[in-house]
Parts: structure tokens; sequence; C-alpha cells
């Protein structure tokens, strides 16, 4: 076959974009709630993931944690260890990392196997013939240590938390604003410590051939995994090369390289042959990351007509020494709401504890729920219906910086979600309706995550016989990159979508931001339409007119009058396009974010505390939608686990030493299938964002949970007049108020 | 994993009688053994030597120690007859751990303390003589009732609960021959010996569960948990009443999540038994089961819990078979 003749197109989102090109394209997949291209491959089981596939010679690798919170490893029983049956190796290694990198780091995170930080941080690996031999010697470890415990810090007091300057921000005077207004709240709440808990475990298959690494991984980021991984090998990124064709679920807590993927790229160097290390449950909870708690203190005022005035809400959360990355929970505090008079504290106490990153729609996630529940403390307060507070404080721009909205479709989302629900069915008075032993309520809530992009790259192949490859380093982590970049492929060259195929999972395939904080979608796709669009060039020039004339569909071409087959065209040619979105001005002067509304009904024991989720219904706006099965997933995924937080996720560190005590999923709770009710879900089809990129899409993955604990804990309080400050809601909370 | 002896036993006899470790369905005693909680060095695996049938005796049924928890619970027999059985089978786990775990088993199924998970943890249950983790540890599942000062762990199991409320007879065989011990007393307290779960003697194997005839009545078993299903109890509760001309005749009561057994107490059942039902006494009912209870912290909520569970069992139970 030919050389591809090859172009290329590059777009910085500068200005808006008003074109609206997916909306002129023939082949009407877009949108579409096309089944997954990859779906029959999962569902057979044939879908190899990080961990099924180990090249011949596999060895196995099992980590040795430390039984110690704080202090350094002084020696190990390794000659001992080295004599069990089996074992290859005992790994010490400088190289080795305290915990994972940080979604976007780009750099190894903090190394060294000696230095404990933390319980159960990773401090030897074990190598053998096999999984069990491996794991049998590495529970015979018996490390010394100097012993430092006692002088760990578990949890901050109220006074050692430091204060980053850049993270905190104030307008007006919210003291006298809270002093001279009608109607005011000033409450505590709190969430808890919390683990992603995607069901597949962090698994790494590294083997070296010819001084190049290759590791077969579980994660969310190749780009910047491949550079963390080269950084703590200390290697250059070319020789690393990162394969995740398939992702159990990440949630955040595969951003960054882990310990399996170091520590097998180590121990496979060392041995000469491959090695694979899965990290059991109990180790994915306490040496990956959980999300941070949170304290939070809110306060709210507005005039005698609801009309908001005054907006505080300070975080206190935490992370290990030295991580960079804090819980940025006041993230959606400064626009969504209005209120002139504005303050925002963020605090963060240095703790041993398993270190806490990215997870599911870091800040908001844990943000919006509590400060859209005190909003309903003030509405009640106030004695305005919680829709009608709402809708009577949506700013008509940015309200900290005078940022216009680059589309703010919030008003609609409440409207149209109260509609749906029958809100106007709700109790009045709270605690006045009961079925039998169980109280009914109403609750509500706002939902807004931020909007963003990332720099991304695809590589878009049209071969001769009018068949399309897709190939990008992105990753499908459960979510539907394959289907929707197949989709944009198709519908820009005018494709039945079974003649697109879509490669992704490759670090050596071209850059894109991969997938965390909802933009791998819209910024991948934008690479792909791109590329596509480069094509599409190609085949105007052939066709003899300009893009914008050419039509492209059931793989032929139309301009004017003529109608050609694409291989045709192609005439035995292979075109190649190259397209890079890049973040531009665009995101400088408008606000962005996805907005949404979640309305919920629950029923709560009043002997038991017990509470049900009834009903849960949504509506959401982010943009041009661009596939509406995947995106309705992403919203029921995102809405069932804000049921989770609300009423079941919690870490229980023993607070004497900061030990996760239910790192299995028997005793971490996430909801099971009885606690999820029919979930309604409205996305708003008509939404086109021109900031946002060039298909006029937003992030949706994580927008649905930031927002559904607030719904529910409104609820509750609707339903037993009591409200709950402290996360999950479980039934011995609620006792303790239904007295 | 430690490495171990596996070997497969064609009759009851097999087992019976040697060091080796019983497995059937292995959803509980697998998952220890991989965590070297558990760490025996021969397994008998008794899945192949029948045992698996539930049979009529005379009035009352005796079910096979391999009958699995799904196909007991759906027995007809059962379902019709000893409904409360049926009821906390179905309470308990998920539909893939009931197929293959058994009455044995289930029966035998140890706590899920979270410190005698950890190997790094102390726990005399695990480690004799280490200490427990649970005591000023994280201790929301733990026992209110029946604790002591070695342990505070809760069976966690629902059959057993309603298998103590039913008056069943575990009958079990060891070196020495056949014996019965009842379901009240098949589970012990921890004491000074919490490594002991039960009365189950080394050597001895569970033959089978035998129910006596049944109660009739209104049953009901009631479970409270952190979440709807796939969820140990925080307190769940087995009552079988039956009425007569307004007042309560037969009345059995068991609670489980709340101790190291399922916890029966007589004397509640006979302050109810002869007696109109009223809120008051119900309160009084659970004040006799909830005699010398005490919270370790996180745990508290347990005695309210219990006391406001039963109270609202029983306003049904009467109201329904009235
Ligand atoms: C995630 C999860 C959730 C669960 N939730 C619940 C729940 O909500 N409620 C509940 O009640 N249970 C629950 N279980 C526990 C489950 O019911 C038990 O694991 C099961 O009943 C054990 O039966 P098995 O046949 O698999 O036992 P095995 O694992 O094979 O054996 C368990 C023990 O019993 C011994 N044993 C087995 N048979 C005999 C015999 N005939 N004679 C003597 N000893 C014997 C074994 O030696 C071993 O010590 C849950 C389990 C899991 C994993
Ligand atoms: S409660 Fe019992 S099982 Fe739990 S740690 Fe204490 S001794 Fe061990």
């Amino acid at each position: 076959m030919s050389n591809p003749i090859e172009v290329t197109l590059t777009h910085r989102m500068n200005l808006p974009d008003e074109e609206n090109l997916l909306d002129r394209m023939a082949q009407g997949v877009v949108s579409t709630p096309m089944d997954r291209p990859e779906g029959p491959l999962k569902v057979s089981g044939t879908a190899t993931y990080a961990d099924e596939d180990h090249p011949p010679g596999t060895a196995y690798g099992w980590f040795v944690r430390a039984a110690i919170t704080s202090g350094r490893v002084t020696g190990l029983n390794t000659r001992e260890l080295e004599a069990m049956p089996g074992v290859l190796a005992v790994i010490r290694d400088n190289r080795m990392i305290r915990n994972p990198a940080q979604g976007g780091d780009a750099k190894s995170p903090h190394q060294g196997p000696s230095e404990v930080f933390y319980k159960g941080q990773p401090i030897a690996l074990v190598v053998a013939e096999t999984f069990e031999q491996a794991r049998d010697a590495a529970l015979a470890a018996r490390p010394d240590y100097k012993d430092r415990s006692d002088r760990a810090v578990i949890l901050p007091t109220r006074t050692d938390y430091e204060k980053p300057r850049s993270k905190q921000s104030s307008q007006g005077n919210l003291d006298k604003a809270m002093r001279n207004a009608a109607f005011a709240v000033d409450v505590e709440y709190d969430t808890p410590s919390m683990s992603h808990a995607a069901m597949e475990p962090h698994a790494a298959v590294a083997w070296w051939q010819d001084g190049r690494l290759t590791v077969r991984g579980s994660y969310q980021m190749l780009n910047s995994n491949a550079q963390e991984l080269a950084d703590a090998l200390g290697i250059s990124v070319k020789k690393v090369r990162i394969l995740s064709r398939y992702v159990g679920g990440g949630f955040g807590s595969k951003l960054g390289i882990g310990h399996e993927g170091v520590g097998a790229a180590i121990a496979a160097q060392k041995l000469d042959r491959p090695v694979a290390i899965a990290l059991h449950r109990r180790q994915v909870f306490e040496a990956t990351h959980r999300r941070s708690e949170t304290r939070q203190r809110v306060r709210l005022c507005c005039d005698a007509d609801g009309r908001m005035t005054g907006i505080g809400h300070e975080a206190w959360v935490s992370n290990l020494p030295g991580e960079t990355f804090s819980e940025p929970v006041t993230q959606a505090t400064p626009f969504t709401w209005a209120g002139e008079n504005r303050e925002i504290g963020h605090y963060i106490g240095r703790l041993n504890l398993t270190g806490a990153g990215s997870m599911r729609a870091p800040g908001e996630a844990v943000g919006v729920p509590i400060t859209d529940a005190a909003m309903d403390e003030l509405a009640e307060a106030a004695g305005i219906d919680p829709v009608e507070f709402r809708l009577r404080n949506i700013p008509e721009a940015d309200p900290s910086s005078g940022k216009p909205f680059s589309s703010n479709r919030l008003a609609d989302c409440i409207r149209i979600g109260a509609e749906r629900f029958g809100w106007s069915g709700r109790p009045k008075v709270p605690g006045s309706r009961r079925e039998g032993e169980w109280l009914i309520g109403f609750g509500m809530s706002g939902v807004i995550r931020v909007n963003m992009l990332g720099d991304s790259t695809a590589r878009v192949t049209l071969r001769p016989d009018g068949t399309a490859l897709v190939e990008t380093d992105m990753t499908d982590i459960g979510t539907g990159s394959y289907s929707v970049l197949t989709q944009i492929a198709a519908e820009m060259l005018g494709l039945p979508p079974d003649r697109v195929t879509t490669v992704l999972g490759d670090s050596d395939l071209p850059p894109s931001i991969g997938s965390g904080g909802s933009r791998g979608a819209a910024s991948s796709g934008s690479s792909v339409m791109l590329a596509a669009r480069a094509v599409r060039g190609k085949l105007a020039e052939r066709m003899g007119c300009d893009e914008e004339d050419l039509t492209l569909k059931d793989g032929t071409a139309i301009a004017g009058n003529r109608q050609r087959d694409l291989a045709d065209v192609l005439a035995g040619d292979i075109l190649q396009g190259t397209g890079t979105i890049k973040r531009g001005a665009a995101e400088a002067h408008h606000r962005q974010s996805s907005w949404g509304a979640e309305f919920c009904e629950v029923a709560v024991s009043s002997v038991t505390g017990e509470v049900h989720v009834r009903r849960l219904s949504g509506v959401f706006a982010a943009g041009r939608i661009l596939n509406a099965k995947t995106a309705r997933s992403q919203c029921m995924g995102g809405m069932i686990f804000g049921i989770g937080q609300a009423l079941h996720e919690e870490v229980f560190h023993d607070a004497r030493d900061g030990s996760f005590m239910n790192r299995d999923l028997a005793e971490y709770h996430v909801p099971a299938n009885l606690d999820v009710p029919h979930i309604d879900i409205e996305l708003l089809m008509d939404d086109r964002d021109p900031y946002a990129n060039p298909m006029q899409a937003k992030g949706i993955g994580e927008l649905a949970l930031c927002g559904t604990a607030a719904a529910i804990v409104n609820a509750i309080a609707n339903a037993t007049g009591h409200r709950f400050r402290s996360f999950p809601i479980t039934l011995d909370k609620v006792l303790e108020k239904l007295g | 994993m430690r490495a171990f002896d596996y070997a497969r036993a064609q009759t009851p006899a097999d087992a019976i009688g040697t060091d080796a470790r019983i497995i059937a369905g292995g959803t509980n005693l697998l998952d220890l053994m991989k965590l070297q909680v558990e760490t025996p060095e021969r397994l008998i695996d008794i899945n192949h030597v029948g045992l698996d049938q539930v049979e009529r005796d005379g009035d009352g049924l005796r079910i096979g120690a391999l009958v699995r928890n799904s196909d007991l619970a759906a027995h007809p027999a059962v379902r019709q007859d000893w409904p409360l059985l049926s009821r906390a089978l179905l309470a308990g786990a998920s539909p893939q751990l009931r197929n293959r775990a058994s009455t044995g088993g289930n029966l035998m199924q140890r706590t899920r303390c979270y410190y005698f998970y950890d190997l790094d943890a102390p726990c005399n249950k695990r480690v004799p003589g280490s200490g427990c983790g649970a005591i000023g540890g994280v201790n929301r599942i733990h026992a209110i009732l029946g604790a002591s000062e070695h342990c505070i762990a809760t069976y966690p199991g629902d059959m057993a609960v309603a298998l103590s409320a039913l008056d069943a007879v575990v009958e079990v065989e060891g070196p020495d021959g056949r014996r019965e011990i009842p379901a009240t007393a098949f589970h012990r307290l921890p004491g000074d010996r919490p490594d002991l779960d039960n009365e189950l003697q080394p050597g001895e194997m569970i033959l089978s569960v035998r129910l006596p005839a049944p109660l009739g009545g209104r049953q009901i078993y009631r479970k409270v948990r952190d979440r709807r299903s796939y969820a140990f109890a925080l307190v769940s509760v087995a009552a079988a009443v039956t009425m007569q001309g307004g007042r309560m005749d037969r009345v059995r009561l068991a609670f489980g999540g709340v101790a190291h057994k399922p916890w029966r107490v007589p004397a509640a059942e006979q302050m109810l038994a002869g007696q109109a039902p009223s809120a008051e006494l119900f309160d009084r009912a659970a004040a006799a089961v909830l005699e010398g209870a005490r919270g370790q912290g996180h745990n508290d909520f347990k005695i309210p819990l219990l006391r406001r569970t039963l109270a609202a069992v029983l306003a049904e139970a009467v109201q329904e078979s009235a």
C-alpha cells in the first residue's frame, strides 16, 4: 500500500465556535444512542483487562505493607523470604513510590521504600513464580522499624491546618451582610473519607524488550502516566509504553501511575522477565488514593425576598505531607449562586493517612451538595419554596469575576425537573407526610460541575476501501470513549459507524488529555473531529469543491450534483489527518460549567431510621450530547454514586493509627441494587456551548454526582423535619434525632 | 494462602475425626485462607458426601448440612411451615453466595470484626492473648450483649437467628459418635476463649439441622442494616407469634447482630405469652431483652435500635395474625 497522504489541523480554542459543524453533517450518528462497539467483548469476557493477559514467563509480585503509621523501615527478613518456595526476589528499591501520582502530574510521586508515612504503605515487593507464592511470602515478611507512630498525626486539631494564600478569596463584607440580612444560616457539615472502589483492582504487567519498557496497566491518563513512570525509573519517556485498552472503572483512582506500575517495571528489569502485579482489594483501599474527609462551614444570607446577599464557604481537608493536591471543595462556590459578599477559605491538614487524590468530581462532589443543603436551610428559614429560592438566585454573570457564562441552563434544568418530578406535590410542612412507619419527603438540588478542555491529538486514517481508523492514547474507563469517538469520525466522514474502528489506550498513539475531570470525551472528541475535518479537506480538493460544500454520507462524497463512492475518490490512496485541539482564550473570558437539577423522594423509617430513596430524577445540560445512551449511563452512574455518598460510603479509619478498617467491598458500602430506585434522566439535547470546543460539548461524566446527596438530604429534612449535617446519613444519626 | 493438602470425602465418615478442616461452599473459609486469617494445613471437601436433602422428620424437618441456602429458602415445606427460616436466609448475603453457601457452613461462619481480618491488628479470636483491637477501635458492628473484656465480636449470620427462634437442633457426629446441640446453645459467648465460636468439638462434623413441628402464627424476620441488601445485620429480630383470643399465645424471639451468638431471652417471651399486646408491654419485653446491654461507643445505637425494632415487629406480628 502507498504511504498515507498526511494532513494536519490544529485549533486553539480562542474564540467561540458557533459554526456547529456537527449539526451540518449528514450521517446522523452523533448524539444517537449507539451501542458500544466493544460491548460484545465486554459482556462475553473477551475484552482483556490489564491483568488478564500475561506474556509467557510472567512472574508475580505482591507488596509488603507497613504495619506502622509513621517511622522508618530498618530491615527485613529478606533471606528467609527468598528461601520460601518459588520466591525470585524481595525488592526494596529507591525508585519505589510512596503513593500514586496525582492526575496530570507528569512526574514521579514521592519515592523511597524506607520512610513510612501511613499504615498500609507498600514498603517491599516480593516476586515469585506464582501469585500464591508471592502472596504467601509477602505475608511472612517481618520488617524491622524505627517506629515513630506515637508522633503520627491521624486527626488534625483545629489549629494546625495550612492556609495557602492562593486558595483564599474574599469580596465585599460577608460578616456585615450576615448581620444585616433578613435571613441567614451559619452551619457546619462534614463528609467522610471515601474510596473510589472501582470494580477492577489496580494491576500492571511489565516487560522490557531491547531496553524499552511496556506496561499493560489500568490507567486513565496514558500520556502523563508514561512520563510519571519514566521519571520514577529515571529513564527517557521514549523508553516507556503503556497499554490500557480496557479499564474497569477508575473514578480518579487510576489518574496517576501507581505502586503496581512502578513495582512491576522495577521487578521486570531486575529479573529480566515479565512481572505482573494485581493489587488485592484491601491494598486498593489503603495504598491507592482516597477522597479526603471534609469539614465545611457555610454561611449564607438573603434579604426579605430571598435574594442572596452573601456566601461563605470554608473547607478543611487533608493529605499526606508534600502532596500538591487538596480536595477543591469550593470550586463551584465562586460562580454558582448570586450574592455580592463572598468569602472562600481552604485549609489543608497534613496527616499520616493514605494519600488523598482526585475522586469522581473532585471538589463539586462534596462541595456542591453542602452549599446546596445549606441553601435549602436558608430557603426554609425564608419561607420560600426551594425551587423558587434557587431560581431567584441564579446570577446573570459569574458574580466573583463578572465574566459572562458561556451558557447557563441551570434555570431550565430546575424548571423542567420540577415539572417532570411533580414537585408541586411536595409535602409543604416538613415531617407531615406518613405512610405507616415511613416518613415521606421531597428534596431537590442544583447540580454544577466546571467544564474543562485539555490539549489532545488524534489521528484519523481513511483507507482506500472507505473504512476509517481512529487512533489516540485516550482511554475508555467504562465511560463510552470507544463509542463517541467512533460516532464523531463516522459523522464527519459520512460513514456508517461499523466502518470506523477506534483504537485507544496505547501511549504510543497521539497524546490526549486522557480520562479525568470530565474532559476526555469533549477534548479527544474535538481532536478526532479536527483530524477528520483535515481529511474532509483533502476529499473536497478531490471533489473540486470547498469543504463547506462537501457532503459525506453512507460512504459517498457529494458535491453539487455529483456523488461518488469514497473508494473511487480515494483511488487507492490513504488519507491521514492529525487533529489537535488546544486550550485557548475562550475559557479565560467566559465561565464554563455543566448544569443540572435533581429531585428526590425518600422514605425514612420512624422505627429504625433507615432511609430509602424512592425516586430520583435529574435534568442535565452539558452542551452537545455525543451519545444519548452513554451520556445517560454516565448520569445514572453519578446519581447512584450520589446515593452512596448520601447514605452509605465511609471509610472507617481507626483513630489510633489511621488504618482503613473496612477495606473490602463487603464492609465498605456502595449502593446495592435494592438501594437504587428507578432513575429518571432528561438530557437537554438542544444545548450547545460555543466556548467549550468545536463540538460545543461539555463534560458529563461527573456532573450528575454533584448535587445528588443534597437532593437526598434535603428530602430527608422534608420527611423528618430534621437537618442532617454529617454524611453519610446512616440510621444511627437519624435515630438520634427522631428521638 | 498457605499451601495445603486437599482431599475429597466420599462419605461423612471420611471427614469425621480427622484433623483436616472441612470445606463446604468455601464462601467464608476461602476468603479467610487467602488473607491467612485461617491457615489450615489440610482441607477435606465434603461437597460430595450427600447430606444435601431436606426430608420430613415426623412433624418436623431434617435439613442436610450441604443443603444450599438458596435451595433451603425456596423449599416449599420451609416456605409453608417455617417461613421465618426462609425469610432469614433470603435476608443474607447475595443470590450468588446463597447458591453456594451450605447449611453447615452458614452456622459455622466466622465474625466480620474488622480486626479479626487484619493480620497486623491485635485480636484474641485470631491470636489468643494478643488483645482486642475492636475495644476502643472501630466497633460499629460489634456486640452490645454478652461481650467480654477479651472480645466484643458478633456472630454475623441470619439463618442461625431463625433456627434459634424455631428451637432447631444441630445434629453432629464426632469420633465418639453422634450428639445433638440445641441451636440456642450451638454458639457460645466469648468469655476468655474468644477463639472458640461454638460448641462443635475438633473432629466433629455437622450432619444436619432438625426443625421441630411448625410453630404457626405470624413469623417475621426484620433485618436492619446499612444498605438494603448485601450487608450484615446491625440488628435483626426473628419473631414467631401465635394469637389466641386477642392475646399472644406462643412467642419466640431471637436477635442477631448484637452478640457472639443469636440472642434469646426466654424471660421476655414468657412476659408476653398470654398477654394482650400493648406498647407498654412490648417496651418491658425489650427491657428484659436488653438487660445488661452495653455499647462500645460506635455501636451504642444498637440498644435503642433493638428496642424500637422489636416493638415494631411485635406490633406487626400481633396485628396480622389476630
Ligand atoms: C460478601 C458476603 C456477604 C455475606 N452476607 C451474609 C449475610 O448477610 N448474612 C449471612 O448470614 N451470611 C452472610 N455471608 C456469609 C455466608 O452466609 C457464609 O459465607 C456461608 O453461609 C458459609 O457457607 P459455606 O458452605 O460456603 O462455608 P465454608 O466457607 O465452606 O465453611 C465455613 C466454615 O464452616 C465449616 N464447615 C462447613 N461445613 C461444615 C460441616 N458440615 N460441619 C462442620 N464444619 C463445617 C468450615 O470448616 C469453615 O470453618 C456473607 C458472605 C460474604 C462473602
Ligand atoms: S472483637 Fe473479638 S474478633 Fe474483634 S478484635 Fe476483638 S477479639 Fe478479635
